[in-house]
């Protein structure tokens, strides 16, 4: 990158290697077309997510019901983008929750530092041994199947990573002059985390919060499948992918139930992968 | 050594308490009984249910008696299928899942590992873009799509394989029922260990020993299969830990999918039912899987590895 000219800051160069990702771009587009749709499609579509037509029920794709309808009778389109706000939703929240939970643990478990540093990051360890996706469908299983639940455990269940991450940056910046500077000039802790520390490690954060939601959104399509997420009426990739499966018979094959959910969520995982690699390379400073 | 096997064994168990009372503390504390889901019963009736299971002691008294219960091997009473004990329901069904999901172990290492050599011998070439072609397909394909992909294309449209089951007995008609299951589940970790022994194998072959290896003679195969793989597949033998854990989650869906009469039917069934004692059953076994499972790996890491001290 020797023809940058001097001003530029580390994150609009990392920007600018990320969009020379041709594979990175596209997928970023394509996602975000495939996000973008999630909430238009419902809106004009002539039919509604919910409506059943008992008599119209598992008909191949055609010009009134362009993706088939499901085994209610119900458009499989509508509900297939519906769906998707919905898988949508539970990847951002909970990401979101992740977030929260894992830059203020981390931040707090570098920054105080010593016994009780070691302490916190004890707990981590151990919610690491425990089989995650186990101990979500336990309380997934008790707290009830709604959308609320749903996003709240599986973000409670994906911070830690996030904490490791934050906690080992906040550990090195606090030995650096200009933090020694900021705590000179009587900057408190809270402004000192916030201001001065946090937009130093915004930049690996955020890629790992993009690979978070894919793999969140994957996390909440696997729940639903067993039964154990999203419930009706409202659906979500899982949920419609389970109900595809679940009509599979040697007497007719009603692919369109599983292959069109199944590829939008193909679609949405696969791009949002690709983003989240195109971002960590991008942002990785070791590669410069 | 000693030492280490049984300093593990020891946190192992203790693993096993804490998931066990963690899983206790938030049965008891959600609202609702499991009783309640039944039609309206006398209340006489109800109080003997609750006789029978506990259900009318106190939180201190259903916990000494549970955890006293898995001492003696005593996993408690069925909910929803009444008269039944924990064990009549799990142990038949264990068996199952566990050689379903060690078929699927050794599948993703069978077809992972040479796959990942053939990308490494044949960088940026046909073998190399085929093998990044399945690690794609296992990214954005999780289990429980591939599994219906796979029934409808082999089993309904080519009418290649059975689509459901478990073999009835050892005969090949019956034991190619395991076939999609298995493979199935393998699909993942057949991508991701591909990558890693793909990386591990490149990263490995630039090392001087190698250019010695090939310096005194030996062919192109002693060197890539004798000499490069031993150290390439450290890595992959670290992800065997995690990926038992992945391939246990993962059988749940499997066995749902392809109708496998295991462990995770009625794991799902009693986290529906909210069948406690089934399902506390269900999870110990599971977690106890994942903690020999991974002990197994950190031992086998020492023997490849002698570098690796176990303390």
């Amino acid at each position: 990158m020797s023809d940058a000219p001097a001003g530029r800051s580390p994150t609009q160069l990392a920007l600018r290697r990320f969009r020379k990702n041709r594979r990175a771009m596209v997928s970023f587009w394509l996602v975000l077309a495939v996000g973008v749709s999630t909430a238009l499609v419902p809106m004009v579509s002539p039919h509604d997510y919910r409506s059943q037509t008992l008599e119209r029920s598992k008909e191949a794709p055609s010009g009134t019901y362009w993706l088939g309808t499901d085994p209610n009778g119900r458009d499989l389109m509508v509900r297939s983008f519906y769906g998707g706000q919905i898988s949508f939703a539970v990847g951002l929240l909970a990401t979101a929750v992740s977030l929260v939970l894992g830059v203020a643990y981390g931040a707090t478990s570098g920054f105080v530092g010593g016994k009780i540093d070691g302490l916190m990051m004890r707990f981590v360890d151990v919610l690491y041994g425990l089989p995650n996706m186990f101990m979500v469908i336990i309380i997934m299983s008790l707290l009830g199947r709604n959308f609320l639940v749903v996003f709240m455990v599986l973000g409670c269940f994906s911070w830690m990573t996030t904490s490791r991450i934050v906690r080992g940056q906040v550990l090195s910046l606090k030995e650096k002059e200009f933090v020694e500077a900021a705590r000179g000039l009587g900057v408190g802790t809270p402004a000192l985390i916030l201001r001065h520390m946090l937009p130093n490690i915004l930049g690996p954060v955020i890629v790992y919060a993009t690979l978070t939601v894919p793999s969140v959104m994957l996390q909440e399509a696997f729940l639903s499948f067993l039964g154990l997420g999203i419930s009706e009426p409202q659906t979500s990739w899982g949920l419609l992918i389970s109900d595809g499966a679940g009509a599979l018979n040697p007497l007719r094959v009603y692919w369109w139930l599983v292959v069109f959910p199944g590829s939008l969520l193909a679609i949405t995982l696969f791009c949002l992968n690709s983003v989240g690699d195109g971002l960590r390379d991008a942002f990785d400073v070791q590669q410069k | 050594m000693l030492g280490f096997v049984l300093k593990r064994i020891g946190g192992g168990i203790l693993t096993l308490y804490v998931i066990a009372t963690l899983c206790f503390v938030i049965i008891y504390f959600t609202p609702g009984s499991p009783l309640t889901g039944e039609r309206n019963m006398p209340p006489e009736v109800l109080r003997n249910l609750q006789r029978a299971y506990n259900l009318d002691k106190p939180l201190h008294m259903q916990y000494l008696l549970r955890m006293k219960g898995y001492l003696t091997g005593d996993f408690g009473l069925s909910i929803k299928y009444p008269g039944k004990r924990v064990e009549e329901l799990i142990f038949p069904a264990f068996p199952k899942s566990l050689q379903l999901g060690g078929l699927a172990f050794i599948l993703a290492m069978a077809l992972g590992i040479p796959l990942g050599i053939l990308a490494a011998g044949y960088q940026n070439k046909v073998p190399d873009y085929l093998s990044s072609s399945v690690a794609l397909a296992g990214i954005c394909l999780p289990n429980f799509l591939l599994g219906p992909l796979l029934v409808m294309v082999f089993g309904l449209y080519l009418h290649w394989l059975p689509v459901a089951g478990w073999p009835e007995d050892f005969s090949g008609e019956e034991l190619l029922k395991l076939l999609l299951p298995a493979f199935t589940l393998a699909a993942v970790h057949v991508a991701y260990i591909s990558r890693l022994t793909r990386a591990g194998m490149l990263d490995v072959l630039h090392k001087d020993y190698i250019r010695t290896a090939r310096a005194k003679g030996l062919d192109a195969q002693t060197v890539f299969l004798k000499h490069a793989l031993k150290n390439a597949i450290t890595p992959v033998l670290s992800y065997a830990g995690p990926m038992a854990a992945y391939i246990i989650t993962g059988s749940v869906v499997v066995e749902k999918i392809f109708n496998v009469p295991g462990l995770g039917q009625h794991f799902v069934d009693s986290a529906l039912a909210r069948d406690q004692a089934v399902f506390m059953g269900a999870i110990l076994i599971y977690s106890s899987l994942v903690i020999v499972f991974n002990l197994l790996v950190d031992i086998g890491y020492s023997v490849l590895d002698p570098r690796v001290r176990l303390t």
